[in-house]
C-alpha cells in the first residue's frame, strides 16, 4: 500500500469524508501529561451536549465514516461516555478510544467488553512506572496497568497499548513489545508532536536522528506494530513504512474538538487550522466547503525539499511539527532524517513560535490520587 | 455457509459482498470497511466497485466480469476479486 503513489495522490486531493476522524470528547482530564496535544485539563463549559454529540454521531453514520477515534482529555470522564459510544456502535460506527485507563475499574471493563465495534487504546509513556510517570504523573503507570489487567480479566479481547515515542521511551521498544505480548495486546507507537503542551517539551524529548533511524528499522521488521501513519517522515530512509505515507490533514483526516470546532488534524489545535464548527451547519458542511480544507487539498509545494531525492517518500513531513516549531510549510520537517530540518530550525531560532490555542491546562499542577 | 470454508477464490462460483462490509463511494473507486476484522480496503476503480456490487446478480464471478468489462481484462478482474476475497470483503453464496 505504501508504495501506491497513484492512490496517495488521489488521497491528497481529499475524500468525500474522512477516513480517520478524531473527536476529542472533553478537555477535562484527571492527568496532566507534559506532552498533551490538546493542552487538556479543565472541562470547557461550551462542550457539546449529549444531544449535540448524538446528532454529530448520526451525521458521522450518514457520511459513512466507518469509525471514529475518540479522545480528549480523558473521554471516560464525560458522564454520558457510555451512552455516546453505544449510540455510535448501534449504528455501526466503530469506536476507537484513547484513555489513560484510570476509569477502567472491574465494572467498567466488563461493560466495555460487552460492546461490539469497540477498540481501546491505553496510553503509557514508558515501560516502567518511573519513565512513564515522568510524563504522565505519579501513579499513572500503575493505574494504566490496572486497567489492562481489568480488561484482560473481563475478556475484552485484544486492546492496544499506545506509546508516544520520546527520547526516553524509544529506548524501551523491546520492553513495550514484551508488555503487549504479555497481554495479547497490539502495540501502537506514535510520534511526539510539538503540539499543545508538547510545545514546551518537544525540544528536550523528541528523538535524536540516530534514534529515529533505529525506530525506522525496528518498525520495518514489525509491520504489525501500529503507527497511525505517524512516522511517514521516516520513510525517506528507504522503503515506505506501513500506511498511507502522507499528511492527511484536511484530506483524509481531521479533528473535532469538545466544543465542536473542526481542525485539520489532531495535532494542529490552533486558530490558523480551524475549518469551522459543527454547531453552525453540521460537520459535512465543514468537511466539504471549508476554504482551509480546500487549500490543503491543493497540490503541495515541495519548497526547500524540491531538490531532495526523497521528497516523494516523505512529502516534506508533518505540517503540525513544522508549524509549532516555527517553520514554514515549505521547510523540511524538523526531524528530517537527513538533518535539513535542524538547519532550518537553527535559522529560525530567533523567531517567535506559535502557541496553541485554546489552552485548557489546569492553572496549577494537580497531584494524581488513586480512586 | 458451507462455502465460507473455501480458501481459494474460484471465479466459476457465485459470490457476493460480505454482510460485514460497508462500501463508501469515492472518486477513485470506493472504501470498503470490514466491521469484523476492522480493516479498510481500497477498491481502486469505479468499474471494480460496480462489478463487486453486481456479483450477487450472477451465477458466477466469471459471468459478472464478462457482463462488466472487455474480455481482454477478464483475468485482471479475477485477480482483483481474488484479492478482495483474501481481505474477506467477498464471501461465497
Amino acid at each position: 500500500m505504501g508504495a501506491d503513489f497513484s492512490l496517495r495522490n488521489r488521497f491528497e486531493r481529499g475524500l468525500a469524508a474522512p477516513i480517520c476522524l478524531t473527536w476529542e470528547l472533553t478537555y477535562a482530564c484527571n492527568l496532566a501529561c507534559t506532552h498533551c496535544l490538546s493542552s487538556s485539563g479543565r472541562r470547557d463549559p461550551m462542550e457539546l451536549s449529549t444531544k449535540e454529540a448524538k446528532d454529530l454521531i448520526d451525521e458521522i453514520a450518514a457520511m459513512q465514516i466507518f469509525y471514529v477515534n475518540i479522545g480528549g482529555g480523558e473521554p471516560m470522564i464525560r458522564r454520558d461516555f457510555f451512552e455516546l459510544i453505544e449510540h455510535a456502535v448501534n449504528q455501526k460506527v466503530g469506536v476507537k478510544f484513547s484513555t489513560n485507563g484510570t476509569r477502567i475499574d472491574e465494572e467498567a471493563a466488563r461493560r466495555l467488553a460487552a460492546i461490539d465495534y469497540l477498540d481501546i487504546q491505553i496510553s503509557i509513556d514508558g515501560a516502567d512506572a518511573q519513565t512513564s510517570d515522568r510524563i504522565r504523573g505519579e501513579g499513572s503507570y500503575d493505574q494504566a496497568r490496572r486497567a489492562m489487567d481489568n480488561l484482560q480479566a473481563a475478556n475484552f479481547g485484544q486492546f492496544k497499548i499506545s506509546v508516544v515515542m520520546t527520547r526516553e521511551s524509544i529506548e524501551q521498544l523491546d520492553e513495550f513489545e514484551a508488555l503487549a505480548q504479555h497481554y495479547g495486546a497490539e502495540l501502537r507507537l506514535t510520534r511526539l508532536r510539538p503540539s499543545g503542551r508538547g510545545v514546551d517539551v518537544w525540544e528536550s524529548l523528541h528523538p535524536t536522528r540516530e534514534q529515529n533511524r533505529r525506530l525506522y528499522r525496528w518498525l520495518m521488521e514489525r509491520p504489525n506494530v501500529l503507527t497511525g501513519d505517524s512516522f511517514f517522515h521516516l520513510s525517506a530512509l528507504g522503503d515506505p513504512l506501513e500506511g498511507l505515507n502522507l499528511c492527511g490533514a484536511g484530506r483524509v483526516v481531521c479533528l473535532i474538538d469538545p466544543v465542536g470546532e473542526v481542525y485539520a488534524c489532531p495535532f494542529v489545535i490552533h486558530d490558523e487550522f480551524k475549518a469551522g464548527n459543527v454547531r453552525d451547519a453540521g460537520f459535512a458542511q465543514v468537511w466539504t466547503t471549508s476554504e482551509l480544507f480546500r487549500s490543503l487539498r491543493e497540490p503541495g509545494n515541495p519548497g526547500a525539499c524540491a531538490s531532495c531525492g526523497s521528497y516523494d517518500a516523505c512529502r516534506g513531513g508533518c505540517m503540525a511539527a513544522k508549524f509549532f516549531t516555527g517553520l514554514e510549510m515549505s521547510d523540511p520537517d524538523p526531524e528530517c532524517v537527513f538533518g535539513h530540518g535542524e538547519v532550518a530550525l537553527e535559522k529560525k531560532r530567533l523567531t517567535i513560535r506559535p502557541t496553541p490555542s485554546p489552552d485548557h491546562s489546569k492553572r496549577v499542577a494537580v497531584a494524581i490520587t488513586s480512586r | 455457509m458451507a462455502l465460507s470454508a473455501v480458501h481459494v477464490f474460484d471465479a466459476s462460483s457465485p459470490w457476493r459482498l460480505s454482510d460485514q462490509v460497508s462500501l463508501r463511494d469515492e472518486a477513485f473507486g470506493a472504501l470498503a470497511y470490514h466491521h469484523g476484522n476492522r480493516r479498510l480496503v481500497f477498491l481502486k476503480s469505479p468499474e471494480l466497485v460496480a462489478l463487486v456490487r453486481s456479483l450477487e446478480e450472477f451465477e458466477s464471478a466469471d459471468e459478472a466480469i464478462d457482463a462488466a468489462v472487455a474480455s481482454g481484462q477478464h483475468q485482471r478482474y479475477v485477480q482483483a476479486l481474488s484479492s478482495l476475497f483474501n481481505s474477506e470483503i467477498l464471501c461465497g453464496r
